[in-house]
Parts: C-alpha cells; structure tokens; sequence
C-alpha cells in the first residue's frame, strides 16, 4: 500500500499564509531594513568589527 | 495497478554547484573586495549563503532575520517568517540537499578520503537539538532581548556562530584585502573602501563595525582580534569535522535547517513509500548517511532530499517529488528537478 493520500495537504495554507506574511512585512518596511543591511560589509556579522 | 519504475535521482552535484555559482556570481566582488549592491538583495537565498560573500547576490535569510529582529523599527519579521514558511512548505529541506551552498561544501568536504569516517555515534541523536537552540536562542530572542542604548540588537548567531559567514565572507574579504590587521592598525587604501551606495548620502564608513582612526575618516580599520580567532575557530572545526561526519553543521547547528526540517513533514516536495513494492532490504536505511530509516519514516525533519535511499532501493519502493502521488510512465520526467530513469 502507498503512504500516498494519508496526510492534508497542510502546505496549501501555510504556504499562503507565507505569502500574506511576505506581503505584510513588505507593506511595513520591512524589505528596506533587509537590503541596507546586506548591502554593507556586516564585520559585526563576519567577526572582524 | 504499482506502477513499478525506479527512479533515480541524478544530477544534484551539478544543480548544487550551478546554484551556488549563480547565487554567487558578483564576479566583480570577488576581484575588488567589495559586495553586491544591487535591488536583488532585497530577496533572500533559500539557503545559507553569508551577504557579506563578496560574490552574493541575494541576502541571507537567517541574517536577514536577525537584522529585522534587531533592528530598532521591528521586533518580529513577517517578511522573513513569510518567506520561510513558504519556502519551508513547498521545499523543505529539499534546499539543503539541492540549493544550499554550506551544504554543498560540507559534503565535498566528506568526499575527501579519511580512515575514519563517523556518522552513528551515541550522542547524534541528541546533539540534533542543538540547532534548534541556535534559532530560539540566538536568531531569536538575543538580537530581540541584548540591545545597546540606541535600541538595535545585534546578530548573535553571525557574530560567534556561523562558518558560513566566516568562509563566505570573512575569509574573501581578509585576503582580498590583504587587510587582516593588529587591533589598531589603519587598513591601507585597496579595495575594502567605502562603498557609494546608490540612494545614500557619501559620509561614515559603510562597513558597519569598522573603527576609524582620527585624521583617517575615509579609511576603516579592520581588526582580526579575539572574535576573529574565535570565528576562525568555529569555522576550522567545522571543516575538520566534516570531513569525518556528514554535513555536521547541518545536523548540529544550522538554524535554517530547524525551520525547514519543522515544515519537512508536510512539504509539498517529499519522500514516498510503495509498501507494496518494499522487499525489507535495510538497503535505503544503509545508504542514507544522515542516518534515517527512510523504509519506516519517509519524511523527518532530518531528512535532506539528497535521494541517496531512492537510489539505492532495488525495486523502486522509494521515490521522492512533489507532491504524494507516484509518478506513472506517463508523466515521468515531467515533475522533479532531478531526472527519472528507468532501472
Ligand atoms: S542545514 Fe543549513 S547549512 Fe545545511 S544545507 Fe540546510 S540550510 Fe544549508
Ligand atoms: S532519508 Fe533518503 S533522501 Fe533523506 S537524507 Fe536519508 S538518504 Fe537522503
């Protein structure tokens, strides 16, 4: 017997409950804070600051 | 009807090296010293790949998180959490076996020959948990909870932890440099200078942390003190280790690797059984070098898609894709990343 079949298909909500909280943080800035932050040398981050 | 054609997963090296080669192919940082400072960092990798790698093109999702988390504006990430939910509930750990480049690393790493390789030891099991330590502790609650005066957290788990950021980033932009110095030293003018970056105004020094001595305003100073040895330290372990054990910082430590493996067992990319089609030939369980039973549980949170169990099944019990359904001969070849051949 397969073990196909047995299990809800529980990525369908959390992947668009992942998408809906892309969309919100996108919405608050939060897309701004990341890019300024990887687009400087972090030294702090590689351990030599 | 069982349809009962084995598939073989091929081709992952290539799709790994291709991968970590595209994710990394700021050409012009590995051959100034300097970083990607383009719109596509904006997006995350799906693995762990240190924005600082002189050729990233993509952020990293756990320092990413960290930076939001300790940033003074937000305390929680919906933008990170979002993208690893859904990257965790589509993929799962099917990253570490295929996109990651640390992963991929590490398991060039154990291909060198050694006499003694270890994988099944007393400790493994519970040593797993440690990675799960790192995210609550420190991807989470330290750069949210230790913040300096001005209010912003620091990434705790890149500043002591990763082997990533040290080999990707730290590593590059030392000998690129030529700037590894003695705590007070001024770094000489080379191509570890201040970056223009489009949109902000020319001032401070851009590399964050960077100390500068008085009438040397334009020039950082890089110091290669006591956290540089211990990253350094962390880094050489890890190597060594995974030269004897199998992706150890994968197993141990990787805070990406906990949310992946949490979403594993409902991914819509998995491992699938035919019971019918198992002769019990401990066959998948031998192969499998994160030490699995693959026969009896398919989808853990350890498992990392690399398909070595799928491979090994004699009669093509095992199979692994999207989604729950065995491919027919119908739609072989149609689905999977990896290619599908008759055995
Ligand atoms: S566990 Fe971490 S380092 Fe290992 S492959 Fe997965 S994301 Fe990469
Ligand atoms: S169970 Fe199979 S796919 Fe998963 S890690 Fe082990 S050999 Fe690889």
């Amino acid at each position: 017997m397969s073990n196909a079949g047995r299990r809800p298909r529980l990525w369908i909500p959390l992947s668009l409950a992942g998408i809906l909280l892309i969309a919100l943080g996108a919405a608050r800035g939060e897309v701004d804070t990341v890019f300024r932050k990887a687009i400087m040398i972090c030294l702090e981050c590689i351990g030599i600051g | 009807m069982v349809n009962a054609s084995k598939q073989r997963i091929r081709g992952r090296g290539l799709i790994q090296l291709l991968f970590a080669a595209l994710t990394n192919s700021f050409v012009t940082g590995f051959a100034a010293g300097k970083i990607y400072q383009g719109d596509l960092k904006r997006l995350c990798h799906p693995g762990l790949n240190c924005y600082s790698c002189p050729g990233a093109v993509l952020s990293c999702p756990i320092g990413a998180l960290q930076a939001v988390i300790g940033s003074r504006a937000f305390n929680l990430s919906l933008y990170l959490m979002g993208f690893l939910l859904l990257v965790g509930a589509t993929l799962g750990r099917f990253v570490c076996g295929f996109l990651c480049p640390f992963g991929m690393i590490q398991e060039w790493l154990y291909k060198i020959p050694f006499p003694w390789k270890r994988n099944r030891f007393r400790a493994d099991t519970a040593l797993r948990y440690l990675k799960y330590v790192m995210l609550v502790v420190l991807v989470i609650a330290l750069p949210m909870l230790l913040v300096n005066d001005a209010g912003a957290g620091s990434p705790t788990f890149c500043k002591y932890v990763c082997p990533a950021g040290t080999l990707e980033g730290a590593v590059p932009l030392v000998l690129l440099s030529g700037a590894a110095k003695a705590p007070g030293d001024a770094l000489p003018a080379g191509p570890l200078q201040p970056q223009a970056l489009p949109g902000l105004p020319a001032g401070p020094p851009l590399l964050q942390g960077a100390a500068v001595l008085p009438g040397l305003e334009a020039q950082p100073v890089y110091q290669t003190g006591a956290l540089f040895t211990w990253k350094m330290a962390v880094m050489a372990l890890v190597i060594l280790l995974s030269v004897v054990n199998y992706r150890p910082f994968c197993k141990y430590l990787c805070p990406l690797g906990a949310i992946y493996g949490l979403l594993n067992p409902v991914a819509l990319y998995r491992l699938r059984m035919e019971e019918s089609l198992c002769i019990h030939c401990g066959r998948c369980r031998k192969a499998c070098l994160m030490c699995l039973d693959p026969e009896h549980r398919q989808n853990q949170p350890e498992c990392v898609r690399c398909g070595d169990c799928v491979n090994a099944c004699p009669t093509g019990a095992l199979t692994m894709g999207f989604g729950d359904k065995r491919r027919t001969d119908e739609t072989a070849g149609a689905a999977s990343p990896a290619r599908q051949t008759r055995g």
